[in-house]
């Protein structure tokens, strides 16, 4: 499903370059359920932008699905992300004056699907994440834990391949993030290859492989 | 919502502008309505100066000599009127007054302006001309006093101890002097005149469409009458003359120059709207910069964002822009009906303004918003384009 070879990654500033990720060599297998470790600064978001097509890299070749994701133009990365790749983020990334049902329905908008129609999916996704009754409420109304759920939503309405989520609990309570990585588990179970950055070794445990990560290559590969 | 009401205020402020531009236009025309534009007027006077042995200080005055000297001696002049000027009373049943009494041929009309209504009747022909008819056509202010609400036409006045027929009511306000009442020239001659002479002469004249070429025709017409009255040319105080072309001409050279000035003021504002329009789409771009990253990272090309935001800008700019544009209209329709309707009830004959109608043409208006809208539409295409580009991680880190 997912293999890079030898990735790299250099961040370049005026006056300083920072390679951040020095020759990644992964392989991640359909249905896997995945978690990256790592300290601040190891180059494991970095990695999962690379890997969700929101970033490039400079060396070595990253295939999805057996076709090599190099030098795509912003349209095909685009269509790229809308059939393979749900995001889920630390910051929720919702769009503000959207209410919970608009955010969950928009990327079925960028594959032209008629409103009624995408709001009515976004209201069965809603629903199945517990969030029905608020699905007019805007981001600001809501709660966290509520939020992120309403992202996961969105990251999955277009059933995606593989589900990217960075940090997706750092911003969450304790309850909150069990309540978060029981739906990630679930949804991992159909079939959704599950990639998950943190820092947290609670939320890593509840994943089947932890790739730790530190100064830009890969240490290890654990297997729970 | 603040980019749409840069928008209106940058159309509404431009038309009022281009408004007044044209109300100080109008007004200033208007004020040569009271006669024609190519029109000549010459008065006697008396001489200053001693000339082939006539003394100074002598009266002149015109005859039909002067007119036909005119009309045999110069190219230029179309059409004539001698002028007789007399005071006189104007009776009708019990009402009275006294007005100016003007002698006057019938080409007066066409020099002077004068306007008829429809239920008006008409001005003085040539057969009352040559039947020295005793017929007279009235000031509109005349009839008011004397008649009131009744019709006046086909009645009879009394002027001075004469009985004439009213045959036209004109509805021209004058700007100046006492209402007045003509009759022929010709019954003027013969009741009123027995010596025959008469203080002005009016006509219009042709072809001269220029300072200089006024100047020389003044000179000429001096000449004329230099010879025909036996005066010096260079006698200012024999003859006045009043030429309302080479006026004209000089006061539209004056208001040529206002009005390039208000098309400059004008073209400022418009670029100072288009500066504010494209600013305010820059920024309200920029501050989206984060959800157009949002958008790309679930799945959104670059062509749909940028359309959205380009429909948007127009959809925006649109709106804003006609509202601007009929309060703008509206507010110059407002202030020329108030001054239609001031001016309707004004009783006063000096009604000189130098602000009128100061309504825009819709080919400006529509023109300037057209300029703004696209001004904002490529305002806004800019950053779109920069945030499309961007990587969707370094947009959606943009606050």
């Amino acid at each position: 499903m997912i293999t890079l070879r030898d990735v790299n990654k250099t961040y370049y500033t005026e006056a300083t370059s920072l390679h951040v990720l020095k020759g990644i060599d992964l392989h991640i297998e359909q249905g896997d359920y995945v978690s990256i470790m790592g300290a601040s600064g190891s180059g494991k978001s970095t990695l999962l932008n690379i890997l969700g097509i929101l970033d490039n890299y400079d060396t070595g070749d990253y295939y999805l699905n057996n076709k090599l994701i190099k030098d795509l133009s912003e349209t095909q990365a685009a269509a790229y992300r809308n059939e393979m790749i749900g995001f889920v983020f630390q910051s929720f990334n919702l769009i503000n004056f959207k209410n919970a049902m608009e955010n969950v329905a928009l990327p079925l908008y960028y594959k032209n699907i008629s409103r009624k129609k995408r709001n009515a999916i976004a209201l069965e996704y809603l629903d199945r994440m517990g969030l029905k009754d608020w699905a007019y409420h805007l981001p600001n109304e809501m709660s966290g834990g509520q939020k992120q759920r309403v992202a996961i939503a969105r990251a999955i309405i277009s059933q995606p391949k593989i589900l990217l989520a960075d940090e997706p609990t750092g911003a969450l309570d304790s309850q909150t993030t069990e309540e978060v990585m029981q739906l990630l588990g679930g949804l991992n179970q159909t079939g959704i290859t599950t990639i998950i950055v943190t820092h947290e070794k609670a939320v890593a445990d509840e994943t089947r492989k932890v790739i730790h990560i530190k100064d830009g290559l890969i240490q290890n590969i654990q297997h729970n | 919502m603040l980019t749409g009401l840069s928008v209106s205020w940058g159309i509404f402020i431009l038309i009022v502008l281009l408004g007044a531009g044209n109300g100080l236009s109008n007004g200033v025309r208007s004020n040569f309505n009271s006669r024609a534009t190519n029109s000549v007027q010459l008065w006697s006077g008396k001489s200053s100066m001693p000339y082939h042995g006539l003394m100074a200080n002598r009266t002149l005055d015109f005859s039909n000599r002067q007119v036909k000297d005119i009309d045999e001696q110069l190219r230029e002049p179309d059409k004539k009127s001698g002028i007789i000027d007399k005071q006189s009373t104007v009776t009708y049943g019990t009402e009275y007054g006294n007005y100016s009494l003007r002698g006057v041929d019938p080409s007066y009309k066409d020099i002077f302006n004068l306007k008829f209504d429809p239920e008006g009747g008409r001005f003085i022909n040539e057969i009352d001309l040559k039947d020295h008819g005793k017929v007279v056509v009235i000031d509109k202010k005349v009839k008011e006093v004397l008649f009131k609400k009744e019709p006046a036409l086909g009645k009879y006045v009394k002027i001075g101890s004469v009985m004439f027929r009213i045959i036209g009511i004109n509805s021209k306000k004058e700007q100046y002097g006492n209402p007045t009442c003509y009759i022929p020239f010709t019954t003027a001659q013969l009741i009123y005149n027995p010596n025959q002479k008469f203080g002005s002469i009016a006509m219009t004249v042709n072809e001269l469409d220029s300072k200089a070429k006024n100047d020389s025709f003044n000179k000429k017409l001096i000449g004329v009458m230099s010879r025909s009255l036996y005066f010096d040319p260079k006698d200012e105080q024999a003859i006045y003359i009043r030429n309302a072309q080479r006026d004209y001409l000089q006061t539209m050279k004056i208001f040529n120059g206002i009005t390039l000035f208000v098309f400059i003021i004008g073209i400022f504002t418009l670029i100072a709207g288009i500066v504010g329009v494209s600013n305010i789409m820059l920024v309200s771009v920029k501050e989206r910069t984060r959800e157009i990253g949002i958008r790309k990272a679930i799945g959104a090309p670059p062509g749909s964002i940028l359309r959205s935001i380009i429909i948007e800008s127009i959809l925006i700019t649109g709106i804003f822009g006609y509202f601007g544009m009929v309060l703008g209209i509206g507010l110059t329709e407002l202030v020329n009906y108030i001054m239609v309707q001031t001016a309707a009830q004004s009783t006063s004959e000096n009604d000189m303004t130098i602000f009128m109608n100061p309504t825009v043409s819709l080919t400006y208006v529509f023109i300037s918003t057209f300029i703004l809208i696209i001004s904002g539409i490529i305002a806004g295409y800019m950053p779109a384009r920069r945030a499309v580009r961007i990587k969707p991680i370094e947009a959606m880190c943009e606050e």
